[in-house]
């Protein structure tokens, strides 16, 4: 076979000559373009990895090493204890534990409602459909931002229909717990929750309506044809929403603050770990807190190496489940 | 149009009724954490607030916040101005950033997976309390600092900059591409999503029409222009409206720091309604105009 190959065609320079030298021009230039292409990728992927890896590097550091000019990446003094210290100072295992509760739970349950309003939107022709959808829209585009002095506001003083007051004299104070956010989650007004609608909703749309009628015919009901037949079909979207809402709520600030400010949680310690670190410090040594300056390299370290303990937990989700965070938003075929 | 809806079947209005119930949760939720919150924090941007354990006392007072943000608060309105001006080139940059890497993914090669998966990281790992602290980090920012100073040679881009600088044409353009390339970092990290759907886009178009216009003699710099710009353009609305949203809703963003400070240290509650009404106002007119805009541009093929 390959033999006859060879006879027909003849070598590749007698080919290039009989091509007039195109063939070979065409290869040099499609192999410059695939080294150009292997440097711009490689250093692009250096520019988004670098700052994990020289987290990781600086956070395996001894003081000593931080000030030393010559020590750049690899540790001169290897050492564990800044991670014993930012975790102590974050108070790592009591916040692990209230935010993997907090995600967990706030991520299922706007997975759920999600699902459901999403299959709502995507299956069912009812009046003022295009009017609710267009406030899903506006659920997207406003940022909770907007009116989070109110939110703020109507949770410092919550009250049903002045059921509370009527009963206690005062209206109830919910910004230390985490109800609020839960109320919210369940009527799919958390964080990015709109985006999950849309996205579930262009899911169930792709999927052809022929297994849902004939449900239908056999005398299933809206119900019973959502949970047994429709939901088995979106375990992909399923599982990456639950991810996405896993991850997002795990490095959240801006409602762990607002809500949930009386728990230790990851994202919130982190967020204030170089001012914790000024007070330990103070407290350690005896000194008041004014006079303690706590050198930038060193706050910076503990500051790294307490980004390494919160962004762990997440990275080995994503190691596992790349694919799913990944094609499920290439397979709903966004469109606007 | 009102007889016939009037007329829907059993089965239609069952539906109906089924898809309300489906929805409930959110229209519930859209009612009462959105639109109440919303019209109580505009009440709000308009009147004094008075806060006190168990109480709330608003009274109007015209717009005298919107006075005081403007005129007398010295850190609003630079702010505003710089945070709107950077919101406009990051997002052009994010656009093109993300097309242009995501007709690399498009391409054949080793390792694809592996690279999507890295350009894709930032969207996880970049996210919430993690960006504010790596980008608007004070003693990240001396670090860079001291490292320039001990440094003795200058980085390539000033040397550019000056080249290009002298020879005095388009000298605005050039500085916000600059201001672009020098912050490639925070271009990069914000782009994953956007790179994904472009991606997913790329991938619809049939790979017939390259064909047709490869053998018709068009060469790939205009196949771009002729077929995958105008296929992927739906998604350039998509991704414009999401970049902007999402740079809003940025933990880094200085804007919402003033606000921030307003509302929780000052318990300022007016001041800080009037203020986040105020931006986000222009940030909503300003998408509703550009999407205009973009959407004449669109080409729908089917």
């Amino acid at each position: 076979m390959t033999k006859v190959k060879v006879k027909k065609y003849g070598s590749y320079w007698e080919r290039n000559e009989k091509s007039g030298g195109y063939l070979l021009k065409k290869d040099i230039g499609n192999f410059i373009f695939k080294i150009c292409r292997f440097v711009l990728l490689f250093g692009m992927c250096f520019l988004i990895l670098q700052p994990i890896l020289n987290k990781i590097s600086v956070s395996f550091m001894e003081q000593q090493d931080l000030y030393n000019p010559i020590v750049i990446s690899i540790p001169l003094h290897f050492t564990g204890e800044n991670y014993q210290l930012a975790a102590k100072i974050m108070k790592y295992g009591e916040g692990l534990k209230n935010s993997a509760i907090i995600s967990l739970t706030i991520a299922i349950l706007q997975t759920a409602m999600c699902t459901l309003v999403g299959y709502g939107f995507a299956r069912f022709n009812f009046p003022l459909k295009k009017f609710w959808f267009g406030c899903v829209f506006a659920l997207i585009i406003i940022p909770p931002q907007a009116f989070s002095s109110s939110l703020f506001l109507h949770f410092s003083n919550f009250d049903i229909l002045g059921i509370f007051k009527a009963v206690k004299g005062t209206t109830l104070n919910l910004r230390g717990s985490a109800i609020p956010y839960y109320l919210m989650s369940f009527t799919c007004m958390g964080l990015k929750n709109g985006l999950y609608i849309y996205l579930v909703r262009q899911f169930f749309r792709n999927i052809p309506v022929d297994l849902e009628e004939a449900a239908y015919v056999d005398g299933c009901g809206m119900l019973k044809t959502f949970v047994r037949i429709m939901l088995p079909e979106a375990k992909p979207i399923i599982t990456s929403c639950f991810l996405f809402s896993l991850v997002w709520q795990w490095t959240d600030g801006f409602y762990s603050k607002l809500f949930i400010g009386g728990k230790v949680l990851v994202s919130t310690s982190l967020a204030s770990i170089v001012d914790a670190l000024g007070v330990y410090i103070a407290r350690e040594t005896g000194a008041s807190n004014a006079q303690v300056g706590v050198s930038t390299q060193y706050s910076n370290a503990i500051l790294s190496t307490g980004t390494i303990l919160i962004v762990f937990p997440i990275l080995v989700v994503y190691l596992f489940a790349q694919k799913a965070f990944v094609e499920s938003i290439s397979s709903t075929g966004i469109k606007m | 149009m009102k007889k016939q809806k009037n007329k829907l079947a059993g089965l239609q209005r069952r539906k109906a009724f089924a898809g309300y119930l489906f929805i409930s949760p959110f229209i519930i939720g859209f009612l009462v954490f959105m639109i109440k919150p919303m019209f109580e924090s505009f009440y709000m941007s308009f009147s004094e607030v008075q806060v006190g354990p168990g109480f709330v006392n608003k009274t109007l007072n015209g717009v005298k916040n919107y006075y005081d943000i403007l005129r007398i608060n010295p850190d609003y309105v630079p702010k505003l101005t710089d945070e709107l001006w950077r919101m406009i080139i990051y997002s052009l940059g994010i656009i093109v950033f993300s097309l242009f890497v995501s007709l690399i993914l498009n391409q054949e090669f080793k390792c694809r997976g592996l690279v999507r998966a890295i350009f894709f990281l930032p969207v996880i790992m970049s996210s919430g309390v993690i960006l504010g602290l790596e980008s608007n980090n004070s003693l990240m920012a001396e670090i860079a600092k001291t490292v320039e100073t001990t440094t003795s040679n200058v980085s390539i881009t000033a040397v550019l900059q000056t080249i290009l600088k002298t020879t005095g044409v388009g000298t605005k353009a050039f500085e916000i591409v600059f201001e672009i390339i020098d912050n490639i970092y925070d271009v990069a990290v914000a782009s994953g999503i956007q790179i994904i759907i472009f991606l997913s886009g790329l991938q619809t178009i049939s790979s017939s029409m390259y064909e047709a216009a490869d053998i018709e003699g068009c060469t790939k710099w205009e196949s771009f222009w002729k077929i995958t710009f105008p296929m992927v353009s739906s998604l350039f609305l998509v991704n414009w409206v999401y970049t902007i949203v999402d740079f809003c809703m940025r933990s880094d963003n200085e804007v919402m720091k003033v606000i921030d400070k307003e509302m929780i240290q000052l318990l300022h509650y007016g001041t800080a309604s009037a203020m986040s009404w105020l931006y986000f106002g222009i940030v909503t007119l300003f998408v509703a105009v550009t999407s205009f805009f973009i959407s004449k541009g669109v080409y729908y093929y089917d």
